[in-house]
């Protein structure tokens, strides 16, 4: 790709962009009743307070110059107060990011590392008991409920077999005393040198991780299958057996590498998709991240919080989906965007 | 007049039924389709099926188990949820939830789709412009935070699911009827007809459309199966229908709060979900690969 089309491209996502801060103020501007009222609720506050926010809001202004403001404002990563929280609504999201983008990279991990050998193994083996058995999984894979998957995982591993925590992160006592350099706790406790806590860590993350990634490694299973099956029938394959090379080093080494191209761009779409499942799978594990601060916003209707959290989704989606596009043709020269 | 009478019969072999004896062929296929008629059928017929009233409460019964277990009754068959409202009930009339949702956002997106790509694909110029743009900006967002986002600005109900997931539901349809369109308008029939001088929309809704209906009829089936997961999610966060109305979702979620000793509450449900959407999509499976041999892999 010429440095002249990934300008191009970049530039495309302009009204992309854009039109997503439209929708999503719109989103906003347009629901039903006062959102001041709706946000006091039940509590009781001053006139004073309540003007207070109003102005805060900027709700005295006209909507299109509302707009602006809230664009600007959302340029500067400024998304107003969380009342709830009595805080900035970015420094709440900053906090509760790490434990998502942990999460989603862990079930992204264990997706790849089960989808590409499972759909190389079925396209090797195709039509025999293993294909028939990954297919019928794959199949499984996109029509289980996330939710409700969860749930039955909580309840074998974590009530009936007692192996692995019910909610949470992290032990609370053993997360003590641990430097948070990098937010991720992974990370965080191998770098302090405290592998019970990283063990721990571990035996929080594994069955979130597990049932966000499920669907991925499904799709990814399949992809990767169709790939193969293609790239097995290439002349350079046939080549490679004619030259007398090994059936292993073929299937590894010639064959996959050209059959991962569909399958790390579907990856990097897929990765987008699980920033959703994140607000179900979070809720049901009671994994502290952004996703369930959102569903709780909703709630108690928090909606700056709101507003900001589906913004910055759909901005990091929007992005993932571009950066899928630049890769594919990075991968695949012979495509052209 | 012998010659016409034999030739009858050649001309009923349409496409359509070729294709038709092919899904038929597919016996997993064929056998899923069957298995979501009954569905249908449970759903409509809820109030003669159903053993119990759904939203009868009787709290002698409260988290009863299933019959086959120690303590289960004969009168609730998958036992009672934490109100002593029968689960099996609740599961036959969910299907109402489930099945409506998913077939009015389907319904609905299918036919602004089709409008929408048909107009951009055979319009070309501004309106193709417009509508990919919103297209595009649409596509932007992960489905189910958009669902969110909306649900929580509109509130839980019904109508509000519907318009919720309808909203960016279209666009998909939308994308293979422009595509198609694109490929259609060029052909010499399509061509024929405006020197015959048919009007614009003669040639989409009459000539172009029941051309390209198949990739939307097979792209249909296999949405719905994606629309009433995201139902049953949103219902599950508490966004969809609200209680005490039936629905999987919310069931599987009143569930979680018993997983320790009431394991029945939230798995009966939830498999009546995977069932739906498995058979779902095993059958759109298989019309895909009679009616759409471009797909087949």
């Amino acid at each position: 790709m010429t440095f002249t089309r990934f300008l191009e491209r970049l530039l495309q996502l302009i009204p992309v962009l854009l039109g997503v801060s439209v929708i999503v103020f719109v989103m906003m501007a347009l629901t039903p009743g006062d959102p001041v009222q709706i946000m006091i609720g039940d509590q009781i506050v001053t006139p004073e307070q309540e003007a207070q926010m109003r102005r805060d809001l900027g709700l005295d202004r006209p909507v299109v110059e509302r707009f602006f403001v809230f664009l600007g404002n959302a340029l500067q990563f400024d998304f107003g107060q969380s009342f709830y929280h009595r805080r900035p609504v970015s420094e709440v999201i900053l906090e509760r990011l790490p434990a998502t983008i942990e999460l989603t990279v862990v079930a992204m991990l264990i997706a790849l590392f089960t989808a590409i050998p499972l759909g190389v193994l079925a396209a090797v083996r195709k039509n025999s008991i293993f294909d028939r058995i990954a297919t019928v999984g794959g199949l499984l894979g996109v029509s289980l409920p996330g939710f409700w998957f969860g749930i039955l995982l909580l309840m074998l591993f974590a009530v009936h077999l007692n192996l692995l925590p019910v909610a949470g992160r992290i032990n609370y006592g053993i997360s003590q005393g641990i430097t948070p350099y990098t937010h991720f706790l992974l990370i965080d406790t191998l770098l302090n040198g405290r592998f019970d806590a990283f063990r721990n860590a571990l035996a929080h993350i594994i069955l979130p991780a597990i049932t966000l990634g499920l669907p991925m490694t499904a799709i990814l299973m399949r992809v990767t299958r169709t790939a193969m099956l293609e790239v097995l029938r290439a002349d350079y394959v046939t080549f490679a057996q004619a030259k007398g090379l090994s059936r292993q080093r073929i299937l590894w080494r010639h064959a996959l590498k050209n059959a991962l191209i569909p399958t790390v761009s579907v990856a990097a779409i897929e990765t987008g998709s699980l920033l959703g499942g994140n607000m179900i799978i979070e809720t049901v594990f009671g994994w502290p991240g952004l996703g369930r601060l959102v569903v709780e916003s909703i709630f108690v209707r928090n909606y700056p919080l709101v507003q900001a959290a589906v913004l910055l989704y759909a901005v990091i989606y929007v992005m993932l989906n571009f950066f899928a596009d630049i890769l594919y043709t990075i991968l695949n020269p012979r495509v052209k965007l | 007049m012998s010659v016409i009478e034999q030739s009858a019969p050649v001309a009923a072999e349409s496409l359509f039924r070729r294709n038709m004896a092919a899904f038929v062929e597919n016996r997993l296929a064929f056998g899923s389709a069957i298995v979501v008629v009954l569905f249908v059928l449970m759903a409509i017929f809820a109030p003669w099926i159903a053993p119990n009233d759904p939203y009868a409460t009787n709290l002698f019964f409260r988290l009863q188990p299933p019959v086959w277990m120690e303590g289960g009754d004969r009168a609730y068959p998958l036992g009672a949820d934490a109100l002593g409202r029968c689960i099996l009930s609740r599961i036959i009339y969910g299907a109402r939830i489930s099945i409506f949702i998913g077939a009015a956002v389907i319904l609905v997106a299918t036919t602004i789709g089709i409008l929408a790509g048909l107009a951009a694909g055979y319009l070309r110029g501004w309106v193709d412009v417009v509508i990919s743009r919103l297209v595009d900006i649409l596509l932007g967002f992960p489905y189910l935070i958009f669902a969110i986002g909306l649900m929580a600005m509109m509130g839980p109900g019904l109508g509000n699911i519907i318009l919720a997931l309808a909203y960016k539901e279209w666009v998909i349809p939308c994308r293979v009827v422009r595509g198609e369109t694109l490929v259609t308008r060029e052909l010499e029939y399509v061509e024929a007809a405006r020197a015959l001088g048919a009007s614009g929309k003669h040639i989409m809704l009459r000539e172009i459309l029941p051309n390209i209906l198949s990739p939307v009829i097979v792209v249909a089936t296999i949405r719905m199966a994606h629309v009433i997961i995201l139902e049953a999610s949103l219902s599950f966060l508490g966004l969809g229908v609200q209680p005490p109305t039936a629905s999987w979702g919310a069931m599987v979620a009143d569930g979680r709060a018993f997983i320790l000793e009431s394991w029945w509450v939230s798995t009966f449900p939830g498999l009546a979900i995977l069932l739906l959407v498995l058979a779902i999509n095993v059958a759109s499976q298989g019309l895909r690969d009679a009616f759409d041999p471009r797909f087949t892999e």
